[in-house]
């Protein structure tokens, strides 16, 4: 076993350490999810943003320990059930794994169709995945349909219903149900709305909420959409280039981001209060999993950045006192005025 | 109608045909989606008009009739005074040729991978617009000004992208590819449907960016389509423009865009707002939905009088029966809204509260929320 930082929570759900995905590709070696440490604390909605190619279904995959082959996943991801001993996930049986998954920690993907057999009814899929996992499945029923109704569903008419047959929002809702049913601890939510108008998808997360409080869910929510975990998540890290850029309280990262990445992704989303002509874009792209920049991996899209940065590799927690808002920069204390926030302005000269 | 507009729409209907529901099935009749159902608009040169609305409102299907590109079942749709219907059936006196319009009306797609021909090169596919448009540049000619659009959206070097084959781009070059095709033409109006809604949040406003500047550029107009409230209005926004927000076939509210949402007058409108996630945490938001409803009634059989009142917080019986007419805001021809609350002394205002049905249990039957497949 690796040698455990200390923890970041108080009562963590999960504690990932070390965690790395790689695929050997006929052009190198490449890490999509790179040394990652993170906490998830019991009862907390945790949002991961990341934009595309920065690892984040990896780090989903890698939770819930669902790496599919040839992705190699190591390094040590510790579950701490409410009740009963810590599980090792990387060290369970292909059986074992499978108990947990779902029961213990379940999953919601983007695009609930694909999710479903065509050939079955809604109701066909609770009921297999009840039998499947040895519960009551009359009274999993049970707790499906106010599961469904709970989401604004009219329970026995989805039940019915062939996944066809239901819109985007409907079968949404219902996975989220499905997802439900077994009463897991942890629901990990990988993009789960991306596919859904705004209303729909507001509505969602506040149902998310509301079920996450009611019954004491943890969840971790993965987006590429910040604003969309803005006010859903109770801590937000960010990930860039395979690896936690960023890591705090939700408002303190939304309002004074540390990583230079955070703050221009703050800048440059899209966003009704932020005055338009201040947005800017972000220049350069993200890099290759195959070729990461050589020290701090922002560094070649990096305004503040200096020749340190090119060799070495910030830790997630350099310079950063307060341990539970960190951030992987070498110069913390000079990005707020190097790297201004526009919304913060605004707020601040009103 | 007048010909200082590059496309005006008035009055149109787009009626399909539709995947039957069971009970109409059983019934033996055939359902009509009311894609789009009555809407006027007018589109003047070097205008930027947004269209929100969420899936199934008829926002793709009206802006393919915009372009020429979609039939409207009612209504006319001309181009700089030409009826483009009558030009394309040759009836009465064709001013311009139906040919001409379609090369004036220009379209990127929402998904430009689809669009390019997987197997040809970026110059191949940016030559084929320019042997169109302009016949009698040479081959050396059309290089250079493929290079110089290529450079000019920032794809340098370009001699290296035009050679590249569209498995090679990012999706966010697939995208400015797909733009320089369609400025190539010369257009008076490009459709950009959902054009950056695929795109990383960070890449977005680089890509709208770009759009306004060659935009102002090329004195082209823009239909801008989007179901996000945030991304509409940083376009219409950095251009002086409009939006158009659409429920179910009909435009419920048009007016500029900063008018728009500091003064919104449609509970419809209100509600997008709501929905769209707020970056600033120091912002109460509402976090009750002021919906009725969450779901979208199934268009097939849209609800009577307001088409919004399944789903209204201002909902009243009166409603139910009354079909409301687009009318100016407080007497602003700019800034229309489709609500019987615009109206100081509508019988809305005496008639009771629509009870009974609330969030909580919906009744319609499973909704095809999706555009209908053409
Ligand atoms: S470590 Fe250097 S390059 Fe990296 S984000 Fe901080 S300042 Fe920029
Ligand atoms: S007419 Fe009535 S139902 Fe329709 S938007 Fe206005 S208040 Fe709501």
């Amino acid at each position: 076993m690796q040698q455990k930082r200390t923890k970041t929570v108080d009562d963590p759900i999960f504690e990932v350490r070390d965690t790395t995905v790689s695929f050997d590709m006929d052009r190198g070696e490449s890490k999509v999810l790179n040394e990652v440490d993170i906490d998830v604390e019991r009862g907390e909605v945790l949002g991961v943003v990341g934009e595309s190619g920065s690892g984040k279904s990896m780090f989903a995959s890698a939770l819930l320990n669902a790496v599919v082959d040839p992705g190699v996943l190591t390094g040590d991801i510790t579950f701490y059930p409410e009740s009963g001993s810590a599980i090792d996930l990387l060290e369970l049986s292909e059986s074992e794994i499978k108990e947990v998954r779902w029961e213990e920690i379940s999953m919601v993907f983007q695009g609930a169709m694909s999710s479903f057999n065509p050939t079955m009814s809604i109701e066909g899929h609770f009921r297999e995945t009840l039998s499947a996992h040895g519960y009551d499945v009359e009274a999993g029923m049970e707790r499906a349909r106010e599961l469904l109704s709970d989401l604004y569903l009219e329970s026995d008419q989805v039940l019915g219903s062939y996944p066809h047959e239901l819109s985007g929002g409907m079968s949404q809702r219902a996975l989220i149900a499905l997802s439900l049913v077994l009463e897991p601890e942890v629901l990990v939510m990988d993009e789960p709305t991306a596919a859904l108008d705004l209303l729909m998808q507001r509505s969602i997360i506040q149902l998310i909420q509301e079920i996450a409080d009611e019954r004491d869910l943890t969840i971790v929510f993965i987006t590429h959409d910040l604003p969309l975990v803005a006010n859903l998540a109770d801590r937000i890290a960010v990930l860039y280039a395979f690896e936690f850029v960023e890591v705090g309280p939700a408002y303190d990262v939304l309002t004074e981001a540390k990583h230079p990445y955070t703050r221009a992704l703050l800048n440059s989303t899209p966003n009704l209060e932020t005055p338009r002509e201040q947005m800017r874009p972000i220049d350069g792209a993200a890099p290759d999993p195959v070729s990461v920049p050589n020290g701090c991996s922002y560094h070649p899209r990096c305004p503040v950045g200096d020749e340190t940065c090119e060799h070495d590799d910030p830790p997630l927690d350099s310079r950063t006192d307060e341990g539970e808002h960190v951030a992987a920069c070498h110069y913390v204390d000079e990005v707020s005025t190097s790297v201004p926030l526009t919304l913060q302005e605004v707020t601040v000269n009103e | 109608m007048s010909d200082e507009h590059v496309v005006s729409l008035q009055d149109v209907e787009v009626h399909f045909e539709s995947e039957s529901s069971l009970l109409s099935r059983v019934r033996g009749e055939t359902d009509v989606v009311k894609a789009v159902d009555g809407i006027s608009l007018d589109i003047p040169e070097n205008d930027v008009v947004a269209l929100v609305g969420e899936s199934g409102c008829g926002k793709t299907t009206l802006g393919k009739t915009a372009i020429g590109a979609q039939r409207p079942t009612g209504g006319t749709v001309s181009y700089r005074g030409q009826d483009i219907w009558k030009a394309k059936d040759n009836d009465g006196d064709v001013e311009i040729p139906f040919d001409e319009i379609r090369k004036s009306l220009q379209i990127i797609p929402q998904d430009p991978g689809a669009s390019l021909n997987p197997n040809k090169t970026v110059q191949h596919s940016l030559a084929a617009p320019l042997k169109l448009r302009k016949p009698d540049m040479d081959s050396f000619e059309r290089r250079d000004r493929i290079h110089e659009m290529l450079a000019r959206v920032g794809m340098e070097p370009p001699q290296d992208y035009a050679k590249r084959f569209p498995h090679q781009l990012s999706g966010g070059e697939k995208q400015r590819v797909a733009l320089i095709r369609a400025l190539l033409m010369n257009p008076d109006l490009i459709l950009a449907d959902e054009a950056v809604s695929a795109l990383d949040v960070s890449l977005r406003i680089d890509m709208m960016d770009l759009m306004l500047e060659l935009q102002g550029q090329f004195d082209t107009s823009f239909l801008f389509i989007s179901h996000n409230l945030s991304n509409a209005s940083y376009v219409a926004g950095n251009s002086n423009g409009r939006i158009g927000i659409m429920y179910l076939g009909e435009l419920v509210e048009l007016g500029p865009i900063d008018e728009v949402l500091e003064n919104p007058k449609h509970p419809y409108t209100k509600a997008l707002v709501w929905a769209t996630p707020n970056l600033n945490p120091d912002i109460e938001t509402e976090t009750e939905s002021p919906l009725r409803k969450v779901d979208v009634p199934d268009p097939r059989n849209p609800p009577s009088g307001c088409r919004f009142h399944t789903r209204c917080p201002e909902a009243r019986e009166a409603c139910k029966r009354t079909t409301p007419e687009s009318v100016a805001v407080d007497g602003d021809e700019n800034h229309s809204v489709t609500c019987l609350r615009a109206l100081e002394n509508h019988e809305y205002w005496n008639s009771p509260e629509l009870e009974g049905e609330s969030a909580e249990t919906p009744t319609e039957e499973p909704t095809l929320a999706d555009e209908p497949v053409q």
